[in-house]
């Protein structure tokens, strides 16, 4: 909160050399034990008091702060002898292979030396990888004789992930160091040491760093016992051995025992480092989980890098189940009383608010407009209690901070994993409700993806002024209403938002004047005059349209008859909107539904997102007046059909399981004609998917014809609330064929789906077509063969969020460093130019017109209109 | 669409006049407004400036984060997709991956794709030349023995297999009997015999084992078409089209009477290889939109063309990912932050790398506010000179 004083301008890479691992080293660690008897930390043990220290009561023995101010210290151990750090086993190879066995020089001549270097240099100059030229040279330098002293060279092989083999002898790693000793600054600069940082003898090591406790803290259980951490067990092990190797070798102990120690120590080191080593087996814990050393805890996922370095944790967040609350804005979001006591905002005091917030704390932790913490000047944090509420008061002053509950217009952030594109997470304002879950108005539900069937969601408040200034300016919910992705509208209206605008605006929806000014007056609109008589549900909405309004388009209810006849459709399919007056048409999805709403989308460019949100919030105040009206409900009568029509759709269901059983009896007299470039079998397959998909989309026309506007599913599929009018259909008149992989279900029993049938049956039903409705219910075959494509969506599902997550990780990691420089030029972070305008027009896509700049059309239109 | 170069000359001396600076693209849709809408003069330039206002507004922000926007855009719409592998698009006669599948292979770069198609079109002079286009089919399409066989029949009493060979079929195929004869007669030299169109192969070993091995080899070999091509489907839309299974962009392309402007693959290393870079780069785009669009799922093109160029860009088609443009960042954070951690971080050491921190994932990690939007700007202020004043308040 008190900015960045210093800034971290580069981070260099290198080795450590054993001279600096003891400079940095505080102690010598040389006993294996932890702790004694008493429960005190042994001297030169592993958790010597020099290393740091976790409790705040104990004192660092090396800098002398206490527990939590001391970062800690490294300490070390001197391994009796070398080992090989295992990540490094196959550098040490590759260099050994291209350099000489006995001189030590690198295996390439002096042209090719001053060529390479020029090469290494040249990219090194420009920023470059030079991973790709040393590849090259580990294998350019591989001679038979060694050009410098002429000496015939023994292969040498690398066994995974450490040993060293020169011809048939394993080197020890002191051999392996010997000859990484004799490498020359200049030969080990074109083998990829860089000499400035690192020697290659480095990577064979002599002295161990040993991690602060603070890196490996011990735990407490609650039985009192102590439990070590990982490395602290390795680091014990590692010491064991190394004591023992100690002794051994002063007692002049045989080669064969100090050669097995070694080894054993050798592979201690190696687990130490990378317990997840090929070809060395892991250590494992007694109770036999394998061991989380250092390479474990950097790596993958639940590693240092990802889950604490790239993600944190934070302070000041809240989650809760979320639901709907229509009668808030789409800006606000609900948050529970309950939440807005325990997160708080940092405000600093000063001569303007310095009463308000003795208000607050007055109030105390409990009650809510109230505050739980002070900041004092010498920054000291101070909870507010009842007790201490009067001295507190009576001692702020300007520059105290005060940590004041939430309230209502703070800005806080809203967010919904997974986090897929910037809309999911958006700024809202706060309004404090009871109860305990956060609220959220409707038309934010396609940006997040919610739902409110137990979904929950995080909020996070911000604690700077220059973080809420940013998110009130670009993260907004107003400001996020057209997606980047296509440029249309993402927030919109759902569900019952649509069907009640259509009920309200659809031609006959009246009001008396008294019902009318209800309904202006709940949807906050400026009240017009009173005309005194009926309003029409028409003249309602066109309140809310701005006054310079001019649009047509054909609405979601179009019935696309052959011919239109616009103004005077008679199914309110043609909208048409003039000076801010809706002449003719209904609101439906087209209107202002998410994804696809065009008076949304024109209001947004032309107006704003102040009106746009306006009009959103307003809508749906008078869309709940028109549902609240009109009433809306839905049942399995709605999807009845008379009996006459179930006959009809019978004899057609029948008819095309005919011509079925026709098909298959033609291939099987091998009658058939195979389209080109399939075989007989799947142009069976696909005559066969035609004619039944063909008579259910028939059966579905069939129902549909007894289906009109006065009934609600066909209102919520028409308008595009909900459901679609194949949905309904297959409730009402036939569900139609089930698929697994693309095709008719052929899988099960050995040449059959089920018994029931014949071998190779290929009739409808033996193939999984479900030939009854939802409303009759299905048979128990039919009913197995749905459930087989059931499964097999939801076994698709689960795969798909997997694969498309990893993709979209992979593209964000490549993308993510690109921005548009002022110039107009796409950069990444080297300064490599990727575009010289973005997307060649220079366009944002959130500030198109659906990918245009300007629609000419709408443009020309609007011209003639002004003249 | 043609649109008179003197028209599109007219409106961009507006444009210039009126200081708009347009892309070239926008000239062309106002040219053909201009003719389509009939405008007049005056209309043309009150139409440019407006143009020129809605541009301007709609540019993008220095410091925008084009590419993260551009990334979540292409990938928050897999979630959605199918993940059924094949579909026919187009052809019913064959199969293509698409939905998810397809669009991870077009980013992933594969060197090997699932499904290669082509689709070739064809000249002017030959595109209504329903008998050119057939010939042209069976020379590129996969035909083997099989295909042309009247009788075949081994023989297992005199240890011979018998073909005799259809010439009709052949004459169908717009194929060479004689052709043919010499193509089967170079691999079995030593074991046919033949006699007109009959054919008798005599394995040199007398045994089933080697009479049903050279029964298979006789009809499985190959008497023409063009190398990785296998099934050719010819198709009439508005003209005549030949989609394959399989792709050999270089090998068609050579062929006379194909239109080389219009015939495509959907193997984008293929098209880097015979076209260059640049038509890598928009078949990237083009498979990507494609892929997108035909599950019905809109993405602005810009997005698909930053991922494609963010892939070309540096001559080669790098793919997205740990080995292409991830691998490849100079930062040694970054990287070890995405995949294969501890390798980066050890060869970093020995190379003494140094981290700029000039990237994004670099600065969230060391904890320092990233170079992008409102993190690449300070705000500067000059102090008041009327100071006294706001005191005395």
């Amino acid at each position: 909160m008190k900015g960045i004083i210093k800034k971290i301008s580069q981070i260099n890479f290198g080795l450590m050399s054993p001279e600096e691992i003891r400079k940095m080293s505080v102690i010598k660690i040389e006993t294996p034990d932890t702790y004694d008897e008493d429960g005190y930390p042994i001297e030169n043990g592993l958790m010597d008091p020099h290393l740091g220290v976790i409790d705040p009561s104990l004192r660092c023995r090396a800098c002398g702060a206490k527990g939590g101010d001391c970062q800690g210290h490294f300490g070390s151990i001197n391994l009796a002898r070398p080992v090989i750090h295992v990540g490094f086993g196959d550098t040490i190879h590759k260099i050994l292979r291209s350099s000489c066995n006995s001189c030590g020089r690198i295996l390439l001549n002096d042209v090719e030396i001053e060529e390479y270097k020029a090469k290494i240099d040249a990219l090194k100059e420009n920023d470059e990888s030079i991973n790709d030229i040393i590849k090259e040279i580990y294998s350019v330098a591989r001679k038979e004789k060694c050009p410098h002293c002429d000496e015939e060279q023994e292969e040498i092989k690398i066994d995974k992930p450490i040993s060293i083999i020169e011809g048939d002898y394993k080197l020890t790693p002191s051999e392996v160091r010997e000859k990484l000793e004799r490498i020359s600054d200049d030969d080990a600069y074109i083998l990829g040491v860089n000499p400035e940082v690192a020697r290659p003898e480095w990577m064979v090591l002599t002295v161990l760093p040993v991690p602060p406790v603070t890196v490996r803290p011990s735990i407490t259980l609650e039985t009192g016992e102590r439990s070590e951490d990982d490395l602290t067990h390795k680091l014990v092990d590692i010491l064991r051995i190394n004591q023992r190797l100690i002794e051994n070798m002063e007692a002049g102990a045989p080669q064969l025992i100090v050669e097995d120690l070694w080894e054993l120590l050798q592979y201690h080191v190696t687990t130490y480092f990378d317990n997840e080593a090929s070809g060395v087996p892991p250590a494992r814990h007694r109770s036999g989980r394998p061991l989380k050393t250092l390479a474990q805890r950097l790596k993958g996922k639940e590693g240092r890098f990802r889950s604490n370095l790239s993600g944190k944790r934070v302070n000041f967040s809240a989650r809760t189940v979320i639901s709907p609350d229509p009668n808030i804005s789409i800006n606000e979001v609900g948050v529970p009383e309950m939440i807005a006591k325990e997160v708080t905002v940092p405000v600093h005091v000063n001569e303007w608010n310095i009463d308000e917030l003795k208000k607050h704390i007055e109030n105390g932790p409990d009650v809510h407009p109230g505050a739980n913490y002070v900041i004092r000047l010498d920054g000291n944090k101070m909870r507010i209690y009842d007790e201490t509420k009067d001295l507190i008061l009576e001692k702020l002053e300007p520059g105290y901070i005060v940590e004041r509950h939430l309230k209502d217009k703070d800005i806080v952030l809203f967010n919904r994993q997974p986090s897929l594109h910037r809309m999911s997470m958006m700024a809202h304002e706060v309004k404090v409700l009871p109860y305990k879950t956060f609220r959220l108005n409707l038309c934010v539900c396609p940006p997040y993806n919610a739902d409110f069937d137990g979904d929950e969601m995080n909020m996070h408040v911000f604690q700077t002024d220059e973080s809420r200034a940013e998110a009130k300016s670009l993260m907004r919910v107003q400001e996020h209403i057209l997606s980047p992705r296509f440029g249309g509208p993402i927030i919109g209206a759902i569900h019952d938002h649509i069907s009640g605008a259509y009920l309200l605006t659809r031609t006959g929806t009246e009001f008396t004047e008294e019902q009318a000014f209800q309904v202006i007056r709940k949807a906050k609109l400026p009240l017009p005059k009173r005309k005194h008589e009926n309003w029409t549900g028409k003249e309602l909405f066109s309140l809310l349209l701005p006054e310079k309004l001019n649009m047509h388009y054909k609405a979601e209810i179009c019935q696309k008859c052959d011919e239109c006849k616009l103004m005077s459709c008679e199914h309110d399919g043609y909208v048409v909107i003039e000076e801010g007056q809706l002449i003719s048409g209904a609101m439906d999805e087209k209107a202002f539904g998410s994804f696809s709403g065009k008076i949304l989308d024109t209001i947004m460019k032309e107006y704003g997102p102040e009106e746009a949100r306006k009009f959103l919030d307003s809508s749906t105040d008078l869309a709940i007046s028109g549902i609240m009206k009109a009433g809306i409900t839905t049942s399995t009568n709605d999807e009845e059909i008379p009996e006459e029509a179930k006959e009809r759709i019978e004899d057609h269901l029948d008819n095309a399981e005919k011509k079925v059983d026709k098909l298959v009896e033609a291939y099987e007299n091998n009658e058939l004609e195979a389209l080109p470039g399939r075989s007989l079998e799947e142009t069976l397959e696909m005559k066969i998917m035609q004619v039944l998909g063909e008579a259910r989309d028939k059966s579905g026309e069939i129902a549909e014809s007894y289906f009109d506007m006065t009934n609600h599913s066909v209102i919520m599929a028409t308008t595009g609330a909900r459901a679609s009018m194949l949905n309904l259909t297959q409730i009402t008149a036939c569900v139609g064929q089930q698929s697994v992989r693309g095709g008719r279900i052929d899988r099960g029993y050995i040449e059959r789906t089920l018994p029931h049938f014949r071998k190779n049956e290929l009739g409808a039903k033996a193939r999984g077509f479900v030939h009854s409705s939802y409303k009759e219910g299905l048979d128990p075959i039919e009913f197995f063969f749905h459930a087989m494509g059931g499964r097999e969506g939801l076994v698709d599902t689960a795969i798909r969020t997997a694969q498309s997550g990893y993709m979209q990780r992979r593209l964000v990691n490549a993308l993510q460093d690109l921005k548009v420089k002022e110039n107009g030029l796409v950069t990444d972070n080297r300064g490599m130019v990727i575009q010289t305008m973005f997307g060649e027009d220079g366009v944002d896509p959130a500030k198109s017109d659906y990918g245009k700049a300007a629609d000419l059309d709408k443009l020309i239109d609007e011209m003639r209109v002004k003249k | 669409m043609e649109i008179d170069k003197k028209i599109i000359d007219k409106v961009e001396k507006i444009a210039k006049k009126k200081k708009a600076d347009f892309p070239e693209s926008y000239i062309h849709d106002i040219a053909d407004a201009y003719v389509r809408r009939e405008l007049t003069d005056s209309e043309l330039e009150t139409l440019i400036v407006r143009v020129r206002k809605a541009y301007e507004r709609a540019r993008v922000e220095a410091g925008e984060a084009v590419g993260t926007v551009a990334a979540q855009s292409v990938g928050e719409p897999g979630t959605q997709m199918t993940m059924r592998t094949f579909h026919y698009a187009g052809v019913a006669e064959l199969n293509v991956t698409l939905g998810l599948p397809r669009l991870i292979e077009i980013v992933d770069a594969r060197k090997k794709i699932s499904t290669p198609t082509m689709a070739i079109y064809f000249e002017d002079d030959t595109k209504e030349d329903e008998e050119f286009v057939k010939k042209l089919a069976n020379y590129i399409g996969k035909s083997t023995v099989n295909d042309i066989l009247k009788d075949f029949y081994i023989n297992y009493a005199e240890m011979k297999v018998e073909a005799v060979i259809d010439e009709e079929k052949i004459k169908d195929k717009r194929l060479d009997l004689s052709e043919i004869i010499a193509n089967i007669e170079k691999p079995f030299k030593k074991v046919v015999t033949i006699d007109g169109s009959k054919l008798t192969f005599e394995p040199a070993k007398q045994s089933l084992r080697e009479l049903r091995l050279i029964a298979d080899k006789v009809r499985d070999l190959q008497i023409s078409g063009i190398k990785n091509i296998g099934k050719v489907i010819i198709r009439k839309e508005d003209e005549w089209i030949i989609h394959t299974e399989g792709s050999n962009l270089g090998d068609i392309l050579k062929i006379d009477g194909v239109d080389k402007a219009r015939t495509t693959t959907n193997d984008i290393h293929e098209i880097e290889t015979v076209l260059g870079i640049e038509a890598a780069r928009n078949a990237i785009m083009n498979e990507a939109l494609r892929t997108l669009e035909e599950q019905g799922l809109s993405v602005d093109v810009r997005h698909i063309m930053l991922v494609a160029d963010m892939m070309t860009s540096e001559g080669v088609v790098k793919s997205i990912g740990r080995h292409g443009i991830s691998g490849e960042k100079s930062s040694v954070l970054a990287r070890a932050a995405f995949e294969e951690t501890g390798k980066h971080l050890l060869n970093a050491s020995i190379r003494g790398e140094v981290d700029k921190l000039t990237g994004i994932i670099e600065n969230i990690i060391i904890g320092q506010p990233i170079p992008l939007g409102t993190g690449s700007v300070g705000v500067m202020m000059k102090p008041s000179k009327t100071k006294a004043k706001t005191k005395t308040k």
